[in-house]
């Protein structure tokens, strides 16, 4: 699985970083960290509904508060089971 | 609004302006043989001797803002028929000496080089005169003047002389592109090229971002300059012109200040490699400190090569202060990295060969790096980030003797230290411009305020340490 957050300026300052490292965190927990690639990127093109996140390529609204949910909404099933 | 420090600037920035105003719509070949017309219309010389004259000066002028002499490596040139051929006499006597009694001039000359004629008018021996300027110094009547040419006076690395013409010539083997005597010569008879055509061209094929996407990578130095719009329009200027996204080079910056803390502490003594007009100047002048030179590719570098990590099919254009900006980009470690390298100069004529009016758009944010590697763009920002990354990385016990030189002479006296093994420096930060990148001669203005314009927007990142503003790129 592919996971890419938006690093550029706008998705910055509202806490891209903060999204960043929760997911790390998330990843290492569930013991992920060889199935997950975590990448960053300069700019989705999205900027007023950042932080813009892509899960295997679908596009989602992401803030500090709701990527725990996300994560297991988006990341979890897909390695259930 | 004023926009430049001198109507030299201003000179170029309308050839680059109307230059890139045909690039755009594809009419350059028909029309740039009138561009020198346009821009001096009319009969009336305002310039020089005549209008043909200042319409011949122009024509070289549109050379250089499509490229320049292509046989010559330097990104500097000298535009020979703009050459005022200023004289070149050195220290001489006017006419304001009035033959006082006190002759302080003669007692400070150490090489007995000014005798008195009848009149107890002092008169200058050229034979003895070493050109060391402490008559001029002295003399109550700042009787004395240095007749030496403004190019050469700004030209520290000495690669500028008198051609057999008479005209300036640069010595591209002693030259570090840094451009000083692009600023300070007051008849601009010497300019960089530039390759705004190569930047037009690279947007205008990435088709609005589709067949590959554009990054700017701005420098820091950005916040001392555009000084009648907020920072946020500029940006929102860049991406107007057909930019996909800009980025702070302060990031690159961030993590080469991680790097070299570590480097240093690994080496012991090391040297900055974030100027490229400074490590020029070591590769030329001082090839035995070579090794010294951090291994890291500039903040500019650095950056993009994280870009084009993640993206190999990205374009990346450097904005910046710099002329010799446009020498790095071209070196095969750089250009892998970055595409084209380009003055804030160039960027206004760009806005303006466009006609975007950047005060009335909407402020943009820009926010990729922390205070350190925003304050870069200063003299002495360098030196503080690598003793933050000294920090950070829990290397409080290794003692920084850091020394910051403000402008190539005074990067020639560390150095010479450094290679005579004398005193106990082990981290040279060296900047060829005075001030640091805010000196550079691609800037718009060059104002006294620069600096502190610099260290607000420092303290305005968002991150405030060099690993926070690093996390994310892992």
């Amino acid at each position: 699985m592919k996971i890419t957050v938006c690093i550029g300026s706008s998705c910055h300052l509202k806490g891209s970083r903060q999204v960043v490292e929760e997911l790390q965190r998330l990843i290492a927990e569930n013991g992920l960290k060889d199935r997950v690639e975590l990448n960053g990127t300069f700019c989705m093109g999205d900027c007023r509904n950042g932080v813009c996140v892509t899960v295997d390529g679908e596009k989602l609204s992401v803030s500090p508060e709701t990527v725990g949910e996300i994560f297991r909404e988006k990341v979890l099933p897909a390695f259930s089971g | 609004m004023r926009k430049f420090d001198t109507k030299v600037q201003h000179l170029k920035y309308k050839v680059l302006r109307e230059v890139a105003r045909h690039a755009w719509k594809g009419t350059l070949f028909e029309n740039m043989t009138d561009i020198p017309k346009q821009i001096v219309p009319g009969n009336v010389p305002t310039m020089r001797c005549c209008v043909y004259k200042e319409r011949a000066i122009l024509s070289e002028r549109v050379k250089l803002a499509i490229g320049g002499d292509t046989s010559n490596p330097n990104v500097i040139e000298v535009i020979e028929i703009a050459c005022d051929e200023c004289p070149v006499g050195g220290y001489e006597v006017t006419d304001a000496c009035r033959g006082c009694l006190a002759h302080r001039c003669e007692d400070v000359c150490r090489r007995g080089a000014i005798s008195f004629d009848h009149q107890q008018k002092a008169h200058i021996d050229k034979t003895k005169c070493v050109e060391c300027g402490a008559c001029a110094k002295v003399c109550p009547y700042t009787a004395i003047m240095n007749y030496k040419r403004p190019c050469e006076n700004a030209c520290k690395v000495k690669a500028i002389s008198m051609s057999e013409t008479k005209a300036a010539q640069i010595d591209n083997n002693k030259c570090i592109s840094c451009g000083a005597c692009v600023y300070q010569c007051p008849f601009g008879a010497i300019s960089d090229k530039s390759f705004i055509l190569n930047v037009i061209d690279l947007i205008q094929k990435s088709r609005n971002n589709t067949e590959y996407k554009v990054y700017a990578v701005v420098a820091p130095s950005i916040s001392s300059q555009f000084t009648y719009a907020k920072l946020g329009q500029v940006i929102s200027g860049i991406k107007a012109l057909g930019f996909y996204t800009v980025v702070e080079a302060a990031l690159g910056a961030d993590m080469v200040a991680d790097a070299e803390s570590r480097e240093l502490v690994e080496k012991g003594v090391l040297t900055s490699s974030c100027c490229p007009a400074f490590v020029d100047y070591i590769e030329k002048q001082f090839p035995q400190l070579k090794d010294y030179i951090s291994h890291n590719l500039s903040p500019m570098a650095t950056i993009a090569r994280y870009i084009k990590g993640k993206e190999p099919s990205a374009k990346i254009v450097f904005i910046g202060p710099c002329t010799a900006k446009k020498m790095e980009f071209q070196k095969p470690t750089v250009r892998p990295y970055i595409d084209i390298a380009m003055t804030f100069e160039e960027l206004q004529a760009l806005f303006d060969s466009r006609d975007l009016d950047i005060t009335s758009m909407e402020e943009d944010v820009l926010d990729n790096a922390s205070y350190f590697g925003r304050i870069f763009a200063r003299c002495g920002g360098l030196a503080d980030a690598v003793q933050e990354g000294l920090k950070e990385h829990g290397h409080e016990d290794f003692e920084l003797h850091a020394v910051s030189c403000d402008g190539i002479e005074e990067c020639r006296a560390a150095l010479l230290k450094l290679s005579k093994k004398v005193g106990n420096t082990n981290f040279i930060e060296g900047m060829a411009c005075i001030g640091g990148c805010i000196g550079g001669a691609g800037c718009l203005t060059h104002g006294e305020k620069n600096k502190a314009e610099v260290d607000k927007y420092g303290k305005e990142a968002y991150e405030k340490t060099i690993a926070d503003a690093i996390s994310v790129l892992k």
